[in-house]
């Protein structure tokens, strides 16, 4: 790799010495410090951090943070990678990553939606990996179609190699406009926005996952890729077992996109495959903690995409605890729990806590779900009996939680 | 209760206008009537399809502006609600909805596009966006309590001679012009988006009420342990 610029290698020392303080300090992981830091003193330093590396971002509404480590996990198989890991994913958390590992080759970004522009722009990724797009805190996200619109613009013209999932609509139409896409049929469990052609608006008929505008041309590319359950269908045709320890259907398709990614890394499937079976938990979630014999698994969810996935890894023989929050990072409107159908947990022992508790309250209550209203986390887990108990939290209720650990998930 | 005498709730175009948790309204109807003995039966009108002229109370959501447009246009082609509204049926429109009743809304580059004129009031763009929780004292005439809910827009509308403000902002923004929504026979347009029944069964109520009659009481502490709890953050803040 080329030497860095004397003023960038100084402000890449000193965003990481901020790093650091900040961790010392106790403030945080010190991502988003140490990376403003660097930019303050050199704005052009995530362009010069990103040359002559090879470099995937990873955008979506959901799994960003779990896809971006899974992809991380395959090409550590080729030697040290950069990458966002604690989900700092706007141009400050990319500097930081970047200048941690100032040598190594590869490097793997998680890159909020709205971001993904500026970023490609700023860093000429060569590959971008997009698996789905649904509403999520829109009392400060942009609205969806006009991101996937702004995606559009992004990619076109660029030799940029993209690895989409042809399953959702909008991602496919986001996606399109690049110059070599690998499609995966990665599955849309929330199908509630893509009802209406990107195109042209015109209703979209679906079936089974085959979906096709009713008005103009536009429709599903063939998968080179397919998530079949728990197989992998490569392009080739071969079938791979995702023996896989991230529970759920949403975390085999996330892991299907990371073999994609790898291979357009040049990393074969047998080689990348292994690797994603390491990975246990990512951030925190799908991490079992500990207190008094009750044994909680942390599933975070913060929209209706992420609920359904959540209430597909459940054990519906265990009881649940549901804590919401509405800080700035969950959105403050709570609007968003009428569209998730909580019919689902009926017969379950179901107890709710969180900032939001009256909410989600009012929600169980005209979805006819009994529950028990705690007041606090810790109040909910000691009216379970010993043994094991799911939770899912939106994502400052699940931070809360992970402090309340020690955050050592 | 025969299907036939069942109160019939039409959500009009979900695929096109439920930005977020316009559901709820449709939920919060249906428990209201049924937890009464009154049987429901909902329609979901997806925008490719006509709209049922028979239905008792309508409900239209928020939404993009792409998809506004493209619900504007279709309803106006279709004529269904028109013919619905002027039979007396009841209709709740919010946001996005909202707009698309009146003369003109703003489109996605600021420029005027035609609503459906069911309402006697035109939008626009407003300068900044509308984000956040709303209060509003609601006109005495409906006897409903207390407006609370969130809005999320960027729209200031204009009411014309022919509706009445639904409410006077207490907090927020509404209309733009100190009053929040409007009314006009059995039609309420509101910026509170998503489940704005779910803050306020009181509005539920009216819709019903305007359908059957008078309602009989329902034990309502979820409701309300919710709206003291809103009520008392919002305007302590």
């Amino acid at each position: 790799m080329t030497q860095l610029p004397l003023r960038a290698q100084l402000a890449s020392a000193l965003g990481r010495s901020a790093a650091t303080l900040s961790r010392m300090t106790g403030r945080g992981d010190g991502s988003v410090i140490g990376g403003r830091v660097g930019l303050l003193l050199e704005p052009d330093l995530l362009r010069q951090l990103a040359r002559d590396r090879k470099l995937a971002l990873v955008s979506a509404t959901n799994g960003k943070t779990t896809t971006t480590r899974l992809i991380t996990a395959a090409l550590l198989e080729f030697g040290e990678v950069a990458t966002n890991a604690f989900g700092a994913n706007m141009p400050a958390g990319h500097v930081s990553a970047l200048s941690q590992h100032k040598r190594a080759p590869h490097g793997v970004l998680e890159v909020d939606e709205k971001y993904l522009p500026e970023v490609l722009n700023t860093t000429g990724a060569g590959v971008v990996c997009l698996m789905n797009l649904s509403r999520d805190q829109m009392d400060r996200a942009a609205e969806i179609w006009l991101l996937a619109q702004k995606w559009r613009k992004a990619l076109s013209g660029k030799p940029t190699h993209v690895i989409a999932n042809c399953d959702d609509p909008l991602v496919t139409w986001g996606a399109s406009t690049a110059a070599a896409v690998t499609w995966v049929a990665g599955g849309q469990r929330w199908k509630e926005d893509s009802w209406c052609c990107p195109e042209c608006g015109g209703p979209l008929d679906r079936k089974d996952a085959d979906w096709a505008c009713r008005e103009c041309t536009f429709h599903r590319p063939e998968p080179q890729w397919v998530v079949d359950g728990d197989t992998a269908i490569d392009p080739r045709g071969q079938r791979w077992p995702l023996d896989i320890q991230l529970p759920g259907q949403a975390n085999r398709s996330n892991a299907v996109m990371a073999l994609a990614v790898a291979e357009a890394f040049g990393l074969p499937v047998e080689r990348a495959l292994p690797r994603l079976s390491e990975v246990t938990s990512v951030a925190g979630r799908y991490t079992t903690v500990e207190r008094d014999g009750r044994h909680a698994r942390l599933l975070l969810a913060k929209n209706p995409a992420g609920w359904l996935e959540a209430f597909d890894v459940a054990d519906p023989q265990s009881p649940i605890i549901l804590s919401v929050n509405a800080q700035g990072p969950d959105g403050r409107d709570t609007s968003w729990l009428w569209d998730v159908d909580y019919r689902i947990l009926h017969g379950r022992p179901v107890f709710v806590t969180g900032e939001r508790r009256l909410d989600l309250a009012l929600r169980l209550d005209v979805a006819d779900v009994p529950f028990t209203l705690c007041g606090t986390f810790s109040e909910a887990l000691a009216m379970q009996p010993p043994g094991r108990v799911d939770v899912i939290a939106n994502y400052t209720a699940f931070q809360q939680i992970r402090s309340e650990f020690g955050r050592a998930v | 209760m025969p299907s036939d005498s069942a109160l019939r709730i039409v959500w009009i175009y979900p695929d096109l206008l439920s930005t977020y948790g316009d559901q709820g309204n449709v939920l919060v109807l249906e428990q209201r009537a049924q937890r009464r003995g009154i049987a429901t039966e909902t329609i979901h009108v997806r925008s490719a399809d006509p709209i049922p002229e028979s239905g008792d109370v309508y409900l239209i959501g928020g939404g993009e502006d792409r998809p506004q447009i493209l619900a504007a246009a279709r309803l106006r082609k279709d004529g269904g609600l028109h013919r619905a509204i002027a039979r007396g049926a009841a209709m709740l429109a919010v946001c996005a909805g909202y707009q698309i009743m009146g003369s003109t809304f703003g489109g996605e580059e600021g420029q005027p596009v035609d609503g459906i004129g069911l309402l006697d009031i035109d939008s626009s763009r407003g300068p900044a966006r509308a984000v956040g929780e709303l209060v509003a004292e609601v006109d005495a005439a409906l006897d409903v309590p207390v407006l609370t809910g969130f809005e999320n827009h960027m729209g200031v509308t204009r009411l014309g001679p022919g509706v009445k403000p639904l409410s006077k902002t207490i907090r927020g923004v509404g209309n733009g012009d100190g009053f929040e929504g409007c009314y006009a026979g059995h039609v309420v347009g509101t910026y509170l988006h998503g489940p704005a029944l779910a803050r306020n069964p009181g509005l539920a109520d009216l819709l019903l009420s305007w359908r059957v009659g008078e309602l009989a009481p329902l034990d309502d502490s979820r409701y309300e342990a919710l709206r003291q709890e809103r009520l008392a953050t919002v305007l302590a803040s």
